[in-house]
């Protein structure tokens, strides 16, 4: 517990600058922003990492803007800010935000640290891969920007280098309907079973897709996105053909790569994911179709 | 081994300075540090709810939190909620409504009811158990707990929006 006899450094940067020159000078440093997936690991004694880097004092962490039309949130904007300020333009991200923990969660935990984390179950990664985000890396050296489906190298593992800190996510607005499902034994304080994002992008007929907690990775069903962007009428908006979204159910069940585990089995997952595949489409196409064409 | 952190936090409206181990909680530090003990240690990884409390006005959970982090903020727990021997409206209701058993997750249950109000959340009944649904009750005193909620509410006017 808190009276282990190690001792750990406590770094708080000021500034974004400092913090990247923090990171380069203690590469073992643990970057902390919301704490909700870091302070079960420090209250259970289940890491003991020798140093924390605080980022929750870096004001060019905790803003979102309009960058080159994207919108660009900051690693530290916690997902109450992301549901109130960005539901409109993001629709799907705050779908699935607001499907994190619990409000007193939501208050405080953030994207950056749900990247940071990369568990394959992090409810915030299926809607940024549905919906073509990047995430942006920096350190001493320069700053580099990954998309989102190349970010994940496997469970908690991504592409951050010791000396990069995540800043900052760029995501698309939305140009059509996103949806987010997810299953899990009640609709707060859970860990997924599993989840499933779709966003359709009218403007030049294609879908994207994110699967959560079925993988050692978040993943894009990249077959069931070109299926059903080949088979859906865009610019008429006839109803969804005769057996399209089981189709679809089944490719997007057919790209998970799911385990047994405490939560759920393998089998189990491929068939939710099918399930939730089928009825976020549904959804979704029935809001493109009752608007016509997206904007 | 000291490598204590100054910190100096606003709690139920008095300036506090204290030097904390870096990984003690706000949790531990309220209650042994400041003598707090209002604030309960539930679960200690998020789950349950028990420790939430206010800072700066946002409700969060005092477990996931570390001290350190709290340098220069204002803290408002159970115990600052009444002023000149007055409970807070959500405290009557919760007394006047048998809104616990053991009583263990009430603290809680207040704090996260008094922001569920104030983010105004509290307009149905449907509102407020979802958007308190991060508190737990193991005595399952769940309908009064939102009796007392809706009822503070209207009393406070957040459920009039």
């Amino acid at each position: 517990m808190n009276t282990a006899v190690s001792t750990m450094e406590f770094l708080r940067p000021a500034t974004l600058a400092e913090a990247l020159e923090t990171k380069a000078a203690h590469p073992e440093a643990v970057p902390l922003a919301g704490g909700t997936d870091l302070m079960v690991e420090l209250n259970f004694d289940r890491r003991r990492p020798p140093a924390l880097l605080d980022l929750t004092r870096i004001t060019e962490l905790a803003e979102w803007s309009e960058v080159d039309g994207h919108i660009r949130i900051g690693a530290t904007v916690p997902y109450a800010r992301i549901i109130t300020e960005l539901g409109s333009r993001l629709p799907g991200l705050a779908m699935a935000a607001r499907t994190v923990g619990s409000p007193q969660i939501r208050n405080r935990g953030t994207l950056g640290g749900n990247l940071g984390s990369a568990s394959p179950a992090g409810d915030g990664h299926p809607p940024l891969l549905a919906g073509h985000a990047t995430v942006e890396l920096a350190s001493v050296r320069g700053s580099r920007r990954v998309p989102v489906d190349a970010f994940f190298l496997g469970p908690k593992r991504s592409v951050v280098e010791p000396d990069e800190l995540v800043v900052a996510v760029r995501v698309p607005p939305a140009t059509g309907p996103q949806q987010f499902a997810k299953v899990g034994p009640r609709n707060a304080m859970v860990i997924a079973v599993c989840a499933f994002a779709l966003a359709l992008h009218p403007e030049n007929g294609t879908v994207g897709t994110g699967i959560g907690s079925a993988g050692p990775t978040p993943l894009r069903a990249r077959d069931a996105e070109e299926f059903l962007a080949a088979e859906l009428d865009w610019a008429g908006g006839r109803p969804l053909p005769e057996g399209v979204a089981e189709r679809f159910g089944e490719l997007v069940a057919a790209a998970a790569r799911p385990i047994d585990d405490v939560r759920g089995t393998a089998a189990y997952r491929g068939h939710a994911l099918a399930v939730l595949a089928r009825r976020t489409l549904t959804w979704a196409w029935r809001d493109h179709t009752g608007r016509g064409s997206c904007g | 081994m000291s490598n204590h952190v100054a910190v100096t936090v606003r709690v139920n409206g008095v300036d506090r300075e204290i030097e904390v181990d870096p990984r003690a909680t706000l949790t531990e530090t309220l209650r042994d540090r400041l003598g707090l003990t209002g604030t309960k240690k539930g679960c200690d990884r998020g789950e349950c709810g028990a420790c939430t409390v206010l800072v700066n006005g946002r409700r969060v959970l005092s477990c996931m939190t570390l001290a350190v982090t709290a340098h220069g903020a204002e803290v408002t727990t159970v115990e600052g909620l009444s002023s000149g021997g007055e409970l807070h409206p959500v405290q009557r209701a919760f007394l006047e409504n048998d809104a616990f058993q053991c009583g263990f997750c009430t603290p809680g249950q207040v704090m996260s009811a008094v922001a569920c109000i104030a983010e105004g959340h509290a307009t149905s009944d449907d509102e407020i158990r979802e958007w308190m649904s991060g508190n737990i009750c193991r005595c399952a005193a769940y309908p009064q707990i939102v009796a007392s909620v809706a009822k503070a509410a209207a009393e406070l006017g957040g459920a009039a929006r």
